[in-house]
């Protein structure tokens, strides 16, 4: 069993470091001033230029087959948004796979650093990768089944994986423990939940009931790794008894 | 411990080994060491670098040379692997820029204190206000982009105001070109000072170009654009100051034995132990490597590795704080540029060198636009004063002060 708690250390980042060379700091900017006036909001106006100027991170793909654009335009209801639901659908996609990839990163923290008392047994964090590879696959059905091209990166699977490049690269270092990347699984979980219900909503609206049906499920399961992953971290922070539940 | 760049024989190439595991060790840690193990790390990396870079160029103009310079040339990618890969992953790009900028402030500050030729020391003087400045403009843009405090990098080591602003850093090509050194007449100190700062500068400027467009707001895409841009000033400075009359020989001798003063100098400074170990390790492997290309010299060009290098080696490099050199030199330095191979008031500055400025900054200036106004402060400059939003209306272009 691991500990939970950080280590008490020589951290330097701060000014208690040295408070005579942080004195220096300070006197330092009284003495050599701002080369030029003005304040932050020169960055936003920059960042207006070449918003103006941007093109758009890509586009969603049209459908790949003859038959995919039939089935597609079937569904086209002006309020169904079908290219909107394809680029969502592409992005849980990314998301869940790249979830699975987390897990497993997670699972072998498990088996390195340990768990923790209190915390989840190895086989309650495997079903969850299960689960969420899971998803992955039924998302992919789900997209071929509009006609879609499960394989291509739509804008919003790429803006998510943008987002949670961090998570990645937090579970992956090795100096990282069990404990610490269980935040990066909330950080996971939370957006999840949140992107699943839109989704089911999106598939609603697109007159899928199949798909509301397959998403319902995959809710109660996000609903489930969320209260689990709350409680492990309660319990790894000492906010709660080694109990299940939440 | 003491060095003797003729006669000791350090690790034989042939023993000079790694395995994959070797090469990617355990990093330092971004919160707990000290920011001159970051330093010194940062530099080894751009001296590797150089051992590369060079041992390219020459191969490319020296058929003999190619297989030596092949074997050796493996051994220092191998060497640079292991020493950046000391650099750890939740350090990101930019934190690394202070990193980097760091190095050019500290580094060339020792360098400049112990010169010997008084016109050297004044061009290092002349680069080190430059880097001093861009420290200011990358912790500006940290503070104002990311939330982020550079001083938990810098460690309160190393002062964040402007120096002589980026803006009128940019010069004619024709006002980069100093003087050089005399190779027959330089000390060893002067050699190895010139290639030390010149492979920092060249690595600091691949740095920028490689990271620079990995950065996603336009303003910081800008910066490492108009950054980049002075660090190739910077190069074209430095490695003006080498005498070009240099054997390639003669340069690849120089370029060993700069390893082996800066592997010198990090052993006689660090702090943790494992990098230390690492230090030690490879201040032998260069030692060994000094002694095969000392060999050859003597064999191809039938004259004595003492006509080019001393048994002694300088003093090593100091890593500390030169705050106190740095502000006397900002007081009194501040104000001046290059032309030709001169110093002189930022008023008498070559019409090629104001025209090539106005051009550049004409549509703006970014390191003016990151920074406007900015004063560091422990903890950001939110801890100064409310945040500034944008009422969305159009810009009033910053004033110089
Ligand atoms: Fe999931
Ligand atoms: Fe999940
Ligand atoms: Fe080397
Ligand atoms: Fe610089
Ligand atoms: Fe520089
Ligand atoms: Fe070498």
């Amino acid at each position: 069993m691991a500990t939970t708690q950080p280590d008490m250390g020589i951290n330097r980042t701060g000014i208690g470091t040295s408070p005579r060379l942080s004195g220096d700091m300070i006197d330092a900017t009284k003495e050599f001033r701002p080369s030029v006036s003005g304040d932050e909001r020169q960055i936003a106006y920059v960042r207006g230029d070449y918003a103006r100027e941007a093109d758009k991170l890509g586009s969603v793909p049209p459908p790949p087959t003859a038959k995919g654009m039939a089935k597609t335009a079937l569904q086209g209801l002006k309020s169904a948004r079908p290219v909107q639901f394809i680029d969502k659908l592409g992005e849980r996609l990314g998301f869940e796979r790249s979830g699975v990839r987390v897990y497993e990163a997670l699972i072998s923290k498990f088996d390195h650093t340990g768990g923790f008392e209190g915390g989840p047994e190895r086989m309650e964090v495997e079903q969850i990768l299960r689960e969420e590879f899971e998803h992955f696959r039924m998302l992919e059905a789900a997209i071929k089944k509009l006609g879609g091209d499960p394989t291509a990166l739509t804008p919003s699977a790429n803006f998510h994986a943008t987002m949670t490049s961090g998570v990645i690269a937090s579970v992956v270092d090795p100096r990282t423990s069990f404990a610490q990347c269980l935040e990066a699984a909330l950080l996971l979980e939370l957006a999840d939940n949140d992107c699943w219900d839109a989704l089911v909503q999106l598939a609603d609206r697109a007159g899928q009931n199949d798909m509301v049906a397959d998403f319902e499920k995959a809710i109660r399961d996000e609903r489930d790794h969320l209260l689990k992953i709350r409680t492990w971290l309660a319990v790894a922070q000492g906010r709660a008894g080694a109990t299940n539940g939440g | 411990m003491a060095i003797d760049l003729l006669k000791d024989r350090g690790t034989p190439l042939e023993q000079q080994k790694f395995t994959w595991k070797d090469l990617v060790q355990p990093t330092y840690s971004k919160l707990d060491d000290d920011a001159f193990t970051r330093v010194r790390v940062i530099l080894m990396n751009g001296i590797e670098a150089e051992a590369l870079r060079f041992g390219h160029s020459c191969a490319r103009m020296n058929r003999d040379l190619q297989v030596h310079l092949a074997k050796v040339r493996r051994i220092e990618q191998h060497q640079q692997t292991m020493v950046n890969w000391l650099n750890p992953p939740d350090q990101s790009p930019l934190e690394t820029t202070i990193g980097f900028e760091q190095v050019a402030i500290e580094v060339t500050a020792a360098v400049a204190l112990k010169e010997p030729d008084p016109y050297l020391a004044q061009v290092y003087r002349f680069g080190l206000l430059e880097d001093f400045d861009h420290l200011y403009r990358y912790s500006a843009l940290m503070d104002r982009v990311e939330g982020k405090d550079a001083n938990t990098l810098v460690q309160s080591y190393t002062d964040i105001v402007p120096g002589r602003p980026t803006s009128v850093e940019h010069r004619d090509a024709a006002d980069d070109i100093r003087r050089a050194y005399q190779k027959d007449r330089a000390e060893l100190a002067t050699k190895l000072h010139a290639f030390t700062i010149m492979s920092a500068e060249h690595m600091t400027h691949d740095y920028y170009m490689t990271v620079g467009p990995t950065y996603a707001d336009p303003v910081g895409r800008q910066l490492y654009a108009e950054i980049a841009s002075i660090e190739e000033q910077h190069v074209t400075q430095y490695e003006s100051i080498i005498d070009a009359s240099e054997t390639w020989l003669e340069k690849w001798l120089l370029h060993e034995a700069t390893e082996v003063y800066n592997y010198f100098s990090c052993v006689e400074s660090e702090g943790n132990s494992r990098v230390k170990a690492i230090w030690e390790r490879f201040l032998d492997y260069e030692l060994g490597q000094l002694r095969y290309v000392a060999d050859l010299f003597e064999k191809m060009e039938r004259r004595d590795a003492a006509e080019v290098i001393t048994s002694q080696l300088p003093s090593p490099i100091d890593y500390v704080s030169h705050r106190n050199f740095v502000r006397e030199t900002l007081r009194a330095e501040l104000n001046l540029t290059a032309k030709g191979e001169e110093f002189v008031p930022f008023d008498q500055e070559s019409d090629l060198s104001r025209r090539q400025r106005e051009q550049l900054n004409s549509e703006g200036s970014p390191s003016d636009f990151v920074s406007a106004g900015y004063i560091w402060a422990p903890g950001t400059e939110l801890t100064r004063q409310a945040p500034n939003v944008s009422d969305g209306r159009q810009r009033q272009q910053p004033t110089a002060h």
